[in-house]
């Protein structure tokens, strides 16, 4: 077995951290780590926390995270920030609201860039999370890039995802779009010292109550992360739908829908670089000023890619 | 196979110490955020085990040390030691703020392969990430 391998199964930090890079940058060595790992993953508890700019995602996932230690389990958590778009440098700056944590060896986080990937993740996310799990962490926690109304890929990354709102950021019609607010199994109420917050939960539980009859209605809990207040609750409210997730027989479904959907998008990110490594770019471009002349439409073009690789 | 993600030079920029001038930490983050490096930055007020724990971590290329103090003397050997302490051994230092040309022999011998002091043009930091880093 490879040293770096057996290095992090004997729980060595510097492996993790070392692991977790190079199957962050995609690399050959990388995938060989993750495919020795892998029989170790599966365990671990996973937590998406999601929300707006500035909601409070990573204060609330640091507080979050001592209340597990609190309960004796250990966590890892992975916080994601945007990448620019055209240097595609990025500031990572999560880790700002976790410094409570950095001392304690139950406790390892880091920060991931979202790298050109939509839904406020990362294009290894699944494969870092998978690490974190195969370490051993007992929980571990997924912070996204600050979400809006659409991001709701979180869902398909971890096991339970909870929504952070703020009191103040819209009425009654914003929570009854459909969206983001779909995916949350809790729904949290952050700021709740600020003016407005049970106005919030109200408003919340008014349009939860619509959802048709038999449907699982999310917990709604106000917090004061900033304070550690309300943490216990987030905590119960998890460990109350991760218990709904296997007593209703939803557990076994979501996984296989998860890794479902993790590989058929591998599949299609395969495609698409064979596409690449077999089209030169001339003949790319080429096609490409046809539909810019307006002599082929985007479809039939990509249809003409796709046919090469097929052959 | 899928090919492999453009992998991005990782930098920590971080403030040993107790004084909470973080203007210049930010300005050198933010061009080198422009200049394409992933940059993890953790804020004021950092004791050397912090930083070192967040390079652990964070498994990054470069630590970029701020200080206006007058501490570095004392801090970074520090930073240095906690830094050893974990085997990180293997990332590039430099430092930046208020430190007089006479402390330069010492925090070369320490390890920091440059110093950049007020007036530094921050495109000047960015070339010498990008040509120091072990990639």
């Amino acid at each position: 077995m490879d040293d770096l391998v057996e290095r992090f199964l004997g729980g060595e930090r510097r492996a993790l951290a070392r692991i977790l890079s190079r199957v962050e940058n995609q690399t050959p060595e990388g995938r060989d780590y993750l495919r020795q790992l892998y029989p170790h993953t599966g365990k671990a508890q996973t937590i998406g926390v999601t929300g707006g700019a500035g909601s409070g995602k990573s204060t609330l996932t640091g507080a979050l995270a001592a209340e597990y230690r609190r309960r004796g389990q250990t966590v890892g958590i992975i916080a994601v920030d945007p990448s620019s778009p055209f240097t595609q440098g990025a500031i990572l700056g999560d880790r700002i609201r976790m410094q409570d944590l950095l001392f304690d060896p139950g406790v390892f986080v880091r920060s991931m860039a979202s790298r050109g990937a939509l839904g406020g993740l990362a294009p290894s996310l699944d494969d870092c999370v998978a690490v974190m799990d195969a370490f051993g962490f007992d929980v571990v926690i997924i912070e996204t890039v600050g979400a809006g109304q659409d991001e709701v890929e979180i869902a398909g990354s971890a096991l339970t995802t909870v929504l952070v709102n703020n009191p103040g950021t819209g009425d009654d019609i914003q929570a009854l779009k459909a969206g983001i607010i779909e995916i949350a199994d809790v729904l949290v109420v952050n700021k709740a010292d600020h003016p407005g917050a049970d106005v919030l939960v109200s408003q919340l539980q008014a349009v939860l109550s619509l959802a048709p009859a038999g449907s699982r209605r999310p917990k709604i809990v106000k917090t004061t992360a900033i304070k550690g207040e309300g943490l216990a609750e987030v905590a119960d409210a998890v460990a109350e739908h991760r218990a709904w997730l296997e007593s209703s027989g939803t557990l076994a479904r979501q996984r296989s829908e998860d890794v479902r959907h993790q590989v058929l998008s591998i599949a299609r990110a395969i495609v698409l670089e064979r596409i690449r490594a077999t089209t030169p770019e001339e003949d790319l471009m080429a096609l490409v000023g046809r539909v810019v002349a307006r002599e082929l439409d985007p479809h039939t073009a990509a249809e003409r890619l796709a046919a090469a690789v097929a052959r | 196979m899928t090919a492999p993600v453009a992998s991005k030079i990782r930098v920590l920029i971080a403030k040993p110490g107790l004084d909470g001038h973080d203007r210049g930490a930010k300005v050198v983050a933010r061009a080198l955020r422009d200049g394409g490096c992933e940059v993890i930055y953790t804020g004021i007020r950092q004791t050397p085990e912090m930083i070192a724990e967040a390079a652990l971590q964070e498994d990054v290329d470069v630590v970029g040390l701020s200080i206006l103090s007058g501490a570095h003397l004392e801090l970074f050997p520090r930073v240095v030691a906690e830094l050893k302490k974990r085997k990180v051994d293997d990332v590039l230092l430099f430092c930046g703020g208020i430190i007089p040309e006479e402390d330069t022999k010492a925090l070369e011998d320490l390890g920091f392969s440059a110093i950049f002091r007020p007036g530094t043009n921050t495109q000047d930091i960015v070339k010498f990430v990008n040509e120091h880093v072990k990639k």
